[in-house]
């Protein structure tokens, strides 16, 4: 396996991608005593090429370590990122790759990746239950962490009237928020 | 009579409560006689909202006391990845020294779980008087760690931009005489759990998690590296003072040659990661650079630089479990965080669970479900109660004590009568 440096990988996205990579961001910072390079990597892609950003991926490195997907509400629209990271194994050459997503909020919905990443069925079981994106394709559509009673429709990360204000428990002799 | 060509496979649920398992989780075993054919992993029973009490309720300093309480166990790791999230985000760089007492303390927490786990595994195969050597062994971390800490359990040394408190020149021969005490008797611990006629019989081919499995299922930490995944956050992409440091991911081949993903390969890894602890803290204590611990002393003045930032971070940390990642962004203007999410290392070792337990027989579930080591606590967060639709109810506070104030007064009723 050839390892890139974060500027290869970057044009290699934009290589693989074409008119769908919106922008990307490396991120560099020296640690400790001997200042050795802390490198991450962002890389923004549309919606419609985003199976084929994983697929990419994949080539970078076989089998992509998928720490979790991290979602955002961003009011008109839900920003996932898919944090991944590859090159582990080597000192000092791993990095963590970002892979960010914007979804609008009349259309939340992705396809799943569980074909090429099987583990992510937790994290995306996750997003789907507590942010309310739609995991098209999904092989287990249950709930993860949220009880079967709890209502439908309610998305805890959810900062608009999606989200949990109503359940809050007020505390005796408090008001209400 | 048992009607050949004909197999009736049962549902076993073990939890959320059983006495095989030290944390709430249920697992529903399919099984065809003894042997286990189906395992479903259900989460969920002690979920807390910290993540959704960062972004609404506290603010980013608050949040720090509250990632080290997402586990017990992993109070270091959780608050290390976090404050790295948030001075990435923010663009500050805390001080050469306190990179090297993050290590030092981290590296006092891999010790004490470890331990701790070992004597979990050896309780979880009926044999005690191992449980309670390892754990007696276990004392002399936690009294190192009250000693530079302060507290045995939620430690309290990180902050944004540092550490709280110094390791001075004046405890490091305090320091060193307990790692000298593991030193001496590391031979005899690991004659204990690798020489042994019964450890052996019952972890040896158990539980096995095959490589490409691993990878697969995104499987971390010593669960991984027992399967023959080279993969450590410490060596691979280095954070705090490890980035000077030169560490190897332990696999059991370094010791046995081969590997083979049992339970007997991550008692290994385990064991041995000790002993590099162990060198990691002498080598921390050595290089130490001299300096503060604080980027910026003044937390009013660290706040507001919070409270104006504009950006995201990504913290990762190598648990005693594993990966633990903190991502956070932040708005300006906005007093919380924007986004925050956790992920424990048993979030993805629990999809390891059915692979590894499929094939098992139904006695090995409690030492197999062990040898990954779950920590529940740190995987479940965000609970909202409902209790206008909750039929399977969950009761607050006030209700369990109005329950309780009536069952006294019935009774006294009763016996008035």
């Amino acid at each position: 396996m050839e390892i890139l440096s974060p500027e290869e990988i970057v044009e290699s996205f934009k290589a693989a991608l074409g008119s769908s990579f919106i922008d990307s961001k490396i991120y560099q910072r020296e640690v400790a005593v001997k200042k050795n390079l802390f490198q991450a990597i962002w890389i923004y892609v549309k919606r419609e090429a985003f199976r084929q950003a994983v697929e990419h991926t994949c080539k970078l490195q076989e089998y992509p370590h998928l720490s979790i997907i991290s979602s955002s509400d961003l009011g008109d629209s839900v920003g996932l990122i898919y944090h991944f990271t590859i090159y582990y194994g080597h000192h000092l050459k791993e990095l963590s790759l970002g892979l960010c997503i914007n979804l609008p909020k009349e259309d939340l919905k992705i396809p799943t990746i569980t074909d090429m990443v099987p583990g992510a069925l937790f994290t995306e079981r996750e997003t789907q239950e507590m942010m309310g994106v739609e995991i098209v394709g999904i092989p287990d559509n249950r709930r993860l962490f949220l009880p079967g009673d709890f209502p439908q429709g309610v998305y805890p990360w959810r900062k608009d009237e999606k989200g949990p204000h109503d359940l809050l428990r007020v505390l005796p002799g408090r008001e209400k928020k | 009579m048992k009607d050949e060509g004909m197999t009736t496979t049962y549902t076993i649920p073990v939890g959320p409560i059983h006495p095989a398992l030290k944390e709430p989780i249920r697992l529903d075993l399919k099984v065809d006689g003894e042997e286990i054919v189906d395992v479903d992993v259900i989460v969920g029973q002690v979920h807390r909202g910290i993540e959704w009490l960062g972004m609404n309720r506290n603010n980013p300093i608050q949040n720090i006391y509250l990632a080290e309480r997402v586990c017990g166990i992993c109070n270091i790791c959780h608050p290390f990845a976090y404050i790295m999230a948030v001075e990435q985000a923010a663009g500050i760089t805390p001080p050469e020294r306190a990179e090297y007492i993050r290590v030092i303390i981290a590296e006092m927490e891999r010790i004490h779980s470890h331990l701790l786990w070992a004597g979990i595994a050896a309780h979880e195969i009926g044999f005690d008087s191992v449980f309670y050597l390892v754990w007696r062994v276990r004392e002399e971390i936690m009294d190192l760690i009250e000693y530079v800490t302060g507290n045995r359990v939620t430690k309290a040394m990180f902050q944004i931009g540092g550490v709280r408190r110094d390791i001075t020149e004046e405890q490091f021969p305090r320091i060193r005489k307990t790692l000298a005490y593991y030193k001496s008797i590391f031979n005899q611990l690991k004659t204990v759990f690798l020489d042994d006629r019964t450890i052996r019989m019952r972890t040896k081919n158990v539980g096995i998690l095959k490589v490409e499995d691993a990878l697969k299922l995104l499987t971390v930490g010593p669960t991984a590296r027992a399967s023959g995944v080279n993969k450590d956050i410490r060596q691979d992409q280095p954070y705090a003072a490890y980035a000077d440091l030169d560490i190897k991911a332990i696999t059991p081949d370094m010791l046995t040659g081969t590997v083979v993903g049992d339970v007997y390969d991550r008692i290994i890894v385990r064991l041995l990661e000790v002993k590099q602890s162990i060198e990691i803290i002498e080598c921390c204590l050595e290089e130490m650079p001299p300096g503060a611990i604080l980027a910026e002393p003044k937390m009013a003045k660290v706040l507001n630089t919070l409270k104006t930032a504009e950006g995201e971070g990504v913290g990762r940390a190598e648990a005693p479990r594993g990966e633990v990642i903190h991502y956070v962004r932040l708005e300006a203007g906005r007093e919380t965080l924007a986004t925050w999410k956790i992920r424990a290392p048993t979030y993805v070792n629990l999809m390891a669970v059915p692979t590894i337990l499929k094939g098992a027989q139904l006695a090995d579930v409690p030492i197999v479900f062990a040898s990954i080591d779950p920590c529940m606590s740190c995987t479940n967060r965000a609970v909202v109660v409902n209790r206008k639709t909750s039929k399977r109810a969950s009761f607050t506070n006030e209700e369990l004590h109005h329950l309780c104030v009536e069952k006294t007064r019935r009774l006294s009723n009763e016996l008035a009568r």
